[in-house]
């Protein structure tokens, strides 16, 4: 696909952005308004702040909304172009596997070996690096990490079957 | 004299070996996590703060802790220096001004004295900020001694508006990124009845969502996404840095001593209103070009350029803390972080602080000069240390850097679901920052949400109901009247400009 081509312009970014905390306002306040949002026996009812917050998100959101929908030619430009969300995405959806990695319900490998392999393959992509450059950055910047925070500060991060293996529960 | 005595004692406290030490190492990452494109004062306090929880158990802990964390503080706010003369990549917002004759400066080969000037400056502004501290704090602690819950109402009140009427952008677009801060608060277990608040069923919802993930997220992953945009290549200026040019500029710098003063001033004043810091950079950048006789010359690479916005970025960025330690309301994101810190250590920021924990509040503050003093010293000898650290490719950097994140917002609370929610907050942080939705009064919110709340709630069952509470005596009047005023000061500023003609507008800075 043409890497200059938009995705969507600021203005249909800004609409949906304000519609999303028109939805948010209108959440909060539905939920205050459920658990009382008025004045109870004892004082102010648990939703007596939330209530207004709501009330509040929705008004400058529908100002907001009302900006966005003005016609402007500022607003008309593109939000982000193919190519340079392309690049987003290349981080973003490893990232996204890189964290279910981690600790998921079938096979949690633990933070130390995802990070690693997501290092190298960041290294591998998008800096093109030989296998041995990639291994002693990766693996050295987590047991850097691992000494850090388990042996020198104790704090415990999750650990999958390899660390299990060195004897690390 | 009282105050003097204290700082004396706080020193004693702050020079021990073991402090000294973690000043220098606070220094070190806190210059190293302003470099670092995706890390900034705030996230890398964040991140680092679960380091300090087993330190701060110990006896004096809390003191050496916060003595690490302000320290990064202060390493960043140097950091940010760097970036923005050699490769005119803001590390910070406060920074944006440096970046108008620093990168100039360096492109003409005077890196160097522009380098020096930042630090220099920076170091005044950040010892006059501190200067400020030591003797201002003490009396506002004792005045805030006699504050109720109306008159803390009425500061956060102060806070937000405060943000409201000095956002550059669209006033609306802060007050709603603002409201989803408190909304985001309100989540979870209601402290006073009990009752779950917009949980909807989900037990992970039930702690509320903690503003440390927020922070992670939003400035840390959503810093990385819009790096990415810009492309991977970082190309700047060299740093060279050698004695002989350092006294140099030292020799010159003398002749800015008016534009040192006037952007320090205006730093303290402003750095203790939230959000006090971008503002004040551009307002003295500003002042100074006007005032300046080579104001024409702004832009292409002046020191004097350098000078100004320096000084009051960190005049702003030190007093910052004074709200944070004495009425334990934050200026800034990353004072909001240290506050979080405090609360997690089990200490209680607010005027009690100076009577019960004297010791960590003069320690802290005794670390502020002397954190200063390390700092100027690290960052003049190690530039191109640091600036070889923006060398790294990009490949390289942005996995790792997505990794300290993620291991950051899981220790927090050792949860998976914060690294999750930091995920989410790391895209909606994207989109904030592209359209303009400023991210410092959300964080600011969710960091106060309950604390407001709690006294909105204690003034309202003090006057069963009435706001008139909060014109009740004459401070809580003039605090909410003050309020009110920056509330709608868009407007007012709108009105002037109107009655004026369009002349007063250069003055900000747009």
């Amino acid at each position: 696909m043409d890497q200059d081509k938009a995705v969507g312009t600021v203005r249909l970014w800004e609409i949906i952005v304000a519609l999303s905390f028109l939805t948010v306002g209108a959440v909060v306040s539905w939920d205050s308004h459920r658990l009382g949002s008025s004045w109870g026996s004892d004082g102010p009812q648990a939703g007596y702040f939330p209530f207004y917050i709501g009330v509040f998100i929705m008004v400058s959101s529908a100002i907001n909304l009302y900006n966005a929908l003005r016609p402007r030619a500022a607003t008309g430009v593109a939000f982000v172009h193919w190519g340079q969300l392309k690049l987003i995405l290349a981080v973003l959806l490893p990232s996204i596997l890189y964290v279910a990695l981690i600790v998921n319900p079938w096979f949690s490998l633990g933070i130390y070996v995802p990070s690693a392999i997501f290092i190298a393959v960041f290294m591998r992509i998008l800096g093109k690096y030989g296998w041995l450059r990639i291994s002693a950055v990766s693996i050295g910047v987590m047991v850097a990490f691992f000494l850090m925070f388990e042996v020198w500060f104790k704090v415990p991060l999750p650990k999958g079957p390899l660390e299990a293996a060195f004897g690390f529960a | 004299m009282q105050e003097l005595l204290s700082l004396a004692g706080g020193f004693q406290v702050a020079m021990s070996w073991f402090n000294l030490m973690l000043m220098l190492a606070g220094i070190v990452l806190g210059v190293i996590i302003g470099v670092l494109p995706g890390l900034g004062g705030a996230n890398g306090v964040a991140i680092l703060l679960p380091l300090t929880f087993s330190m701060a158990q110990q006896p004096g802990g809390t003191t050496s802790a916060i003595i690490l964390l302000s320290c990064i503080y202060w390493g960043a706010l140097f950091g940010g220096a760097i970036t923005s003369i050699l490769f005119n990549i803001p590390g910070e917002p406060w920074s944006v001004a440096t970046t108008f004759d620093g990168f100039p400066l360096g492109q003409k080969g005077r890196a160097g004295a522009a380098l020096t000037s930042a630090f220099t400056s920076s170091f005044f502004g950040a010892l006059v900020g501190v200067l400020m501290i030591t003797f201002l704090s003490p009396i506002v602690a004792k005045f805030a001694l006699r504050f109720g819950p109306p008159e803390y109402f009425s500061v956060y009140l102060l806070t937000f508006c405060a943000f409201v009427g000095m956002s550059k952008g669209s006033p609306f677009k802060t007050i709603a990124a603002m409201m989803l801060g408190f909304a985001l608060a309100a989540v979870g277990t209601d402290t006073v009845t009990g009752q779950l608040r917009m949980t909807f069923g989900f037990t992970s919802l039930l702690k509320g969502f903690d503003f440390l993930i927020a922070v992670i997220g939003l400035f840390g992953i959503g810093e990385i996404l819009l790096t990415l945009e810009e492309g991977l290549e970082f190309k700047g200026a060299n740093a060279k840095l050698n004695m002989k040019v350092v006294i140099e500029t030292w020799k010159e710098l003398p002749r800015y001593w008016k534009t040192s003063l006037r952007s320090a001033a205006v730093g303290c004043l402003m750095g203790i209103v939230p959000g006090g810091a971008t503002p004040a950079s551009f307002m003295s950048y500003g002042l100074a070009k006007k005032m300046s006789r080579d104001g024409e010359k702004f832009g292409t690479g002046m020191v004097e350029g350098v000078v100004a916005p320096e000084t009051a970025a960190h005049a702003a960025g030190t007093s910052a803390l004074l709200p944070m330690i004495t009425l334990g309301v934050p200026g800034s994101p990353t004072a909001a972080v240290l506050l979080g810190g405090l609360l997690i250590w089990g200490l209680q920021p607010g005027p009690l602080l100076f009577t019960e924990k004297p010791d960590f509040v003069w320690g802290l503050i005794a670390s502020m000069y002397l954190g200063n003093i390390v700092g100027l010293i690290v960052v003049l000898t190690c530039v191109p240390l640091f600036a070889a650290i923006l060398r790294v490719p990009f490949s390289i950097i942005m996995p790792v850097i997505v990794v300290i994140c993620a291991i950051g917002a899981y220790t927090v609370h050792n949860s998976m679901f914060d690294v999750w929610l930091m995920l989410v907050f790391g895209v909606m942080g994207y989109v904030f920052k592209k359209l303009n939705y400023p991210l410092a009064p959300l964080v600011l919110a969710l960091v106060l949400g309950d604390n407001a709340e709690n006294s909105f709630r204690q003034s309202m069952l003090d006057s069963q109901g009435s706001l008139s509470i909060f014109f009740a005596n004459g401070l809580v009047g003039f605090i909410t009247t003050l309020s009110l005023l920056l509330l709608f000061w868009p407007l007012i500023s709108m009105a002037i400009d109107v009655l004026r003609g369009k002349r007063a507008r250069t003055i900000s800075g747009g």
